[in-house]
């Protein structure tokens, strides 16, 4: 009975697609990128990476952490995200049975190297539904700017 | 660092129903009273998610909402949905009218309640 709960259409597809991450990962081959299921077992946070002509914006999704123990650090140009995810352990001596544990636990750290033009003393971090976004402001001098034609007639 | 052509998260819902959904990682347990599922859902929120029960089958979709992302051009994607879904069969002892759910800190957590008739239960013997 237990068991049929977690035979769900898909399930075939998605030990595919792991069988043939950790094959790729196994030999070598770092084409497992392009898989169209974008989530990377066993790498926690994903990282998002994007910029804005201002800033440089670092999505980790981290879920279910207190943002109080995330540790953000930025050192010649590296980003360093860490901290600790706490599994849910069950209590001692009550009859549980567990099914699936996909969800990772225990710490985590992930480094990002950041463009050259990102302004170090100019971050902000916010934490929001399980996602820590980092903005990294860039250097004024880098910024696109307009240059005035002055009219020397 | 490549650079995928794939907007960061997709803001417009066509494309959104277009991609591929992520699927998200879940722990599921049994314990006497019922089944609990934790599914981590980062960048979900209460207003968007939806918990669909079918028949017997339970649905958990969810796109993804970043915030503003106007003029974000991305750099490195590893997360390139821009939503999640995935499905459970339950079983029939389950209650599925009573299922709880509360959503904090990108994570879901799921309680899916047996049906009273279906709990284990302690028949006391009384002395005559």
């Amino acid at each position: 009975m237990a068991s049929s709960y977690l035979r769900f259409p898909g399930d075939l597809f998605a030990d595919f697609d792991d069988l043939h991450r950790q094959l790729d990962r196994l030999l070598g081959s770092r084409t497992a990128n392009s898989s169209i299921r974008a989530v990377q077992r066993g790498t926690f946070p994903a990282v998002n990476v994007g910029v804005t002509p201002e800033a440089v914006d670092i999505f980790a999704f981290a879920p279910g952490i207190d943002p109080g123990k995330l540790d953000v650090t930025i050192d010649k140009g590296l980003l360093t995200i860490s901290g600790e995810r706490i599994a849910a352990a069950p209590e001692a001596g009550a009859k549980v049975n567990v099914y699936a544990r996909e969800r990772s636990a225990g710490s985590f750290r992930r480094v990002v190297s950041l463009p050259e033009d990102a302004d170090p003393d100019r971050v902000s971090a916010d934490y929001r539904d399980g996602v820590l976004r980092i903005q990294v402001q860039k250097r004024e001098a880098s910024r696109p700017r307009r240059i005035e034609v002055k009219d020397a007639r | 660092m490549s650079t995928p052509q794939q907007p960061l998260a997709r803001r417009d819902d066509n494309a959104v129903a277009d991609t591929p959904a992520m699927i998200p990682l879940v722990d599921v347990t049994e314990d006497e009273a019922g089944i609990t599922l934790v599914a981590d859902l980062p960048g979900a929120n209460r207003d968007t998610l939806s918990l669909n029960v079918d028949g017997d089958t339970l649905t958990i979709e969810a796109p993804l909402a970043l915030g503003e992302l106007s003029d974000l051009q991305p750099l490195y994607a590893e997360v390139r949905s821009g939503r999640y879904r995935r499905s459970f069969t339950l079983s029939r002892e389950l209650d599925s009218s009573r299922i709880d759910a509360t959503l904090r800190d990108g994570v879901l957590t799921l309680r899916l309640p047996k049906l009273e008739q279906a709990r284990p239960r302690r028949i006391d013997v009384r002395t005559a």
